[in-house]
């Protein structure tokens, strides 16, 4: 594996799948009353966060708590960045004062990468979205997610998600989760179908691993998973879409485009949703949608990644391995 | 000594013959010339050229001088072997009145290293609303003949009319930077393949080529001239082309940039390849070539766009765009056109002197090597193979995207009315 995590084009295939391997042990670690493991003792991880993100913020700061390192959470609002400090200069200075690693948000594509690559910093970089590009760690965890609910906790420990149908649909244009997923998914054996009006589809998807479609019902049936994106309200003032209700109309998904789906099939959301926009809350709210799970998820994922990327050749959890429930 | 006997140059890349300049001018050209009374400088094979001439610099001051002074950037411009630049009207203040036209000029006239020409903005403040007074531009000591909002598209169709209709009057001309606005908000590279991977902000040739569709129909129905800035795209040329074809007044520019890079170096996001317009892609290069060679393209011209070091060492979507391209203009032409078999040296001279000192009404340069012509001459060592060490610039700012990159050619003099402004590649 690379030192730093900053695309989820990045990762191999064994890559990927250790990762999601190592996820599994992590989320052993929630069933145990003391929820700790000292992986990461006396090692320091900043959340340098240049965009709002509540959720993924207190994800990451679960996940590196979970393995005892020490956190400094940074924000820009109200900090010297507002002043017109460079991501430079905030990172060297936050380097300056012991940092191992940088978990990065940030609103420019890029900047992730700029920061691993530039040579301002040596700390590990883990991008926790940016810009339009990518969001490797929501790949993984709904990559982690689909194994478990498709495949199984223990059946699925080795594998990948050869053959799966995977089916996302929404803003794809404006969407690193849509990014990342379809270069993950397609490591991973999947088989990608965007779906979205053909305003919300960047040129030069054709080069994408993945199919184009713009009609939901007819891909349904042959979905596995279907992804909702979240769709922001302004985009409708840029003409990406004539009106709200009509894009709830073929984009949408509500109960009756639900039972369409295969029965085993989940619905997933990587959240936050947007009830009575791109899904209603008959779906949202039914057994097969996944978004609580995928919080949960995504905690065992970040303390994976941060202990496979820092924790060295240690093994993260000694115990025996339980039986599934 | 007021004698300069060039012994044993490739004029315009020809037989090795000699050049005396007496004092301001070219006194003759020819074969075993005497020496007696002049300095001699022995060329040994390398190619003597007409002064360059750039019909597209930024030298940023007034108001930027922390990227490029008068007087550096046109040390630069010696140093790449020119010996006029036209400046951008995007300074602060904007070159929107007589006045700061005449301050830049006359930088230029004190400095000495290479002549200074100032563009006129088209409309008042690069707003594309109202237009600048573009007749009290031309009449100044400055003489102004070459127009432009650059940076900016004069988007406004009756707005443009006008101003094509109007510098007629005066023998002007007006050169788009052609950019539909509403196409390019928040467009931060070329859209396609890379900028749909990379998540960032698309600028589609379209926004490009409509404008240019749009204004050679506009000059070919008021009779104007009218000049396209650094042309980027295969479709671009299509059109341009066309227009042509058709017998419209048009003449097109290419930055050497544009001939060389493509979006794949994007991938980088290092910002030093973010330029506007955009790196297009390897078939937008190719066709940019064929038609700088067809003649489709008139000229290059450099788009010299320095900035400082911090606007670049940033993120990508926080830098600045542009490229500093005076001191490597002519090894990238030699590389992408000279070296492929696309142009000789009477095709560069061409392309880099005679014409864009005429769409410029440069007078003095862009002359014939020949008696009686002004002694305006670069002496290039062709046989040279380097790598770009920004380090060396005499520019004040670094931002060039070929740094450690092996390109062939190098200015070793440049003269500027019999002035040697370059001596050995040191500034005189």
């Amino acid at each position: 594996m690379k030192r730093h995590l900053i695309s989820a084009a990045d990762l191999t295939r064994d890559d990927a799948v250790r990762i999601l391997d190592t996820a599994e042990e992590m989320a052993r670690v929630a069933d145990r009353p003391i929820k700790k493991l000292p992986t990461l003792r006396g090692r320091t991880v900043v959340n340098l966060f240049f965009e709002d993100s509540t959720r993924t913020r207190i994800s990451f700061e679960a996940a590196e708590k979970r393995l005892s390192a020490d956190v400094i959470n940074f924000s820009a609002k109200g900090s010297s960045v507002s002043k017109g400090e460079s991501l430079k200069d905030t990172a060297q200075t936050l380097e300056a004062m012991g940092v191992d690693a940088v978990v990065i948000r940030h609103g420019a594509s890029g900047a992730p990468y700029r920061l691993a690559t530039s040579g301002w910093i040596d700390a590990t970089v883990i991008n926790a979205g940016d810009g339009t590009h990518q969001h490797p760690t929501q790949a993984l965890l709904d990559a982690f997610t689909m194994r478990r609910r498709l495949i199984g906790r223990d059946a699925g420990l080795g594998q990948d998600l050869s053959g799966k149908r995977i089916t996302i649909v929404g803003d794809v244009l404006h969407s690193r989760v849509a990014r990342s997923n379809v270069d993950l998914l397609h490591t991973l054996g999947a088989e990608v179908t965007l779906v979205a009006p053909p305003t919300l589809v960047p040129v030069g998807v054709d080069h994408w691993p993945c199919e184009v479609a713009y009609d939901l019902d007819s891909v349904l049936p042959k979905s596995d998973a279907v992804m909702m994106l979240r769709v922001q309200r302004e985009r409708m003032n840029a003409a990406f879409f004539p009106t709200e209700r009509e894009y709830s109309r073929r984009y949408g998904l509500d109960g009756d485009r639900m039972a369409k789906m295969p029965e085993h099939a989940i619905v997933m959301h990587p959240g936050p949703m947007v009830r009575g926009m791109e899904i209603t809350a008959e779906v949202a709210d039914s057994e097969r949608c996944t978004v609580v799970e995928q919080v949960a998820n995504g905690v065992s994922i970040r303390m994976a990644v941060l202990y496979l990327l820092l924790g060295g050749n240690e093994p993260a959890v000694t115990h025996t391995r339980t039986e599934e429930k | 000594m007021s004698k300069i006997l060039i012994r044993g140059a490739k004029v315009l890349g020809g037989e090795p013959q000699d050049v005396l300049i007496d004092a301001e001018t070219i006194a003759e050209v020819g074969a075993g010339l005497s020496a007696d009374g002049a300095e001699v400088v022995e060329a040994d094979g390398k190619v003597l050229l007409p002064g360059l001439v750039d019909l597209h610099t930024h030298l940023r001051e007034p108001g930027r001088e922390d990227s490029e002074t008068v007087l550096t950037g046109t040390r630069a411009a010696a140093s790449g072997g020119y010996t006029a630049v036209f400046a951008m009207a995007n300074t602060f203040p904007v070159a929107d009145t007589a006045g700061v036209v005449e301050q830049v000029y006359r930088l230029g006239q004190e400095h000495g290293y290479c002549d200074v020409q100032p563009i006129g903005a088209v409309t008042v403040g690069l707003e594309g609303k109202k237009l600048a007074e573009l007749g009290a531009m031309h009449e100044s000591a400055a003489g102004v003949t070459v127009f432009s909002d650059d940076g900016k598209c004069v988007h406004d169709a009756v707005i443009m009319r006008r101003a094509l209709e109007y510098v007629k009057a005066f023998g002007g001309v007006v050169a788009q930077h052609a950019q539909e606005p509403r196409l390019t908000e928040g467009a931060e590279m070329n859209e396609g393949v890379v900028s749909a991977e990379l998540g960032l902000g698309g600028w589609p040739a379209v926004a490009e080529e409509s404008i240019i569709a749009r204004d050679v129909l506009l000059a070919d129905h008021v009779g104007s001239r009218v000049h396209i800035c650094h042309l980027s795209t295969a479709g671009s040329v299509e059109i341009v082309r066309w227009a042509k074809s058709r017998g419209i007044d048009v003449t097109a520019e290419v930055t050497p940039h544009h001939l060389l890079l493509t979006d794949e170096l994007v991938r980088t996001y290092n910002p030093v390849y973010k330029v506007n317009p955009p790196l297009r892609t390897e078939r937008d290069v190719m066709a940019l070539r064929e038609a700088l060679a067809d003649g489709t393209i008139d000229i290059v011209a450099t788009d010299h766009a320095p900035h400082p070091h911090e606007d670049k060492d940033c993120e990508w979507a926080a830098a600045a765009m542009g490229m500093v391209g005076l001191e490597t203009a002519l090894s990238v032409v030699q590389h992408t056109m000279v070296e492929t078999g696309l142009l000789d040296w009477a095709g560069v001279a061409e392309r880099m002197s005679f014409k864009p000192a005429r769409i410029g009404r440069a007078d003095g340069h862009g002359r014939p090597i020949s008696a009686g012509e002004p002694a305006n001459l670069t002496l290039v060592d062709t046989a040279y193979r380097g790598a770009v060490d920004p380090a060396g610039f005499a520019s004040r700012s670094r931002n060039t995207p070929y740094e450690g990159r092996e390109l062939p050619g190098r200015v070793t003099h440049t003269w500027l009315r019999g002035r040697a402004t370059l001596v050995d590649g040191k500034l005189a």
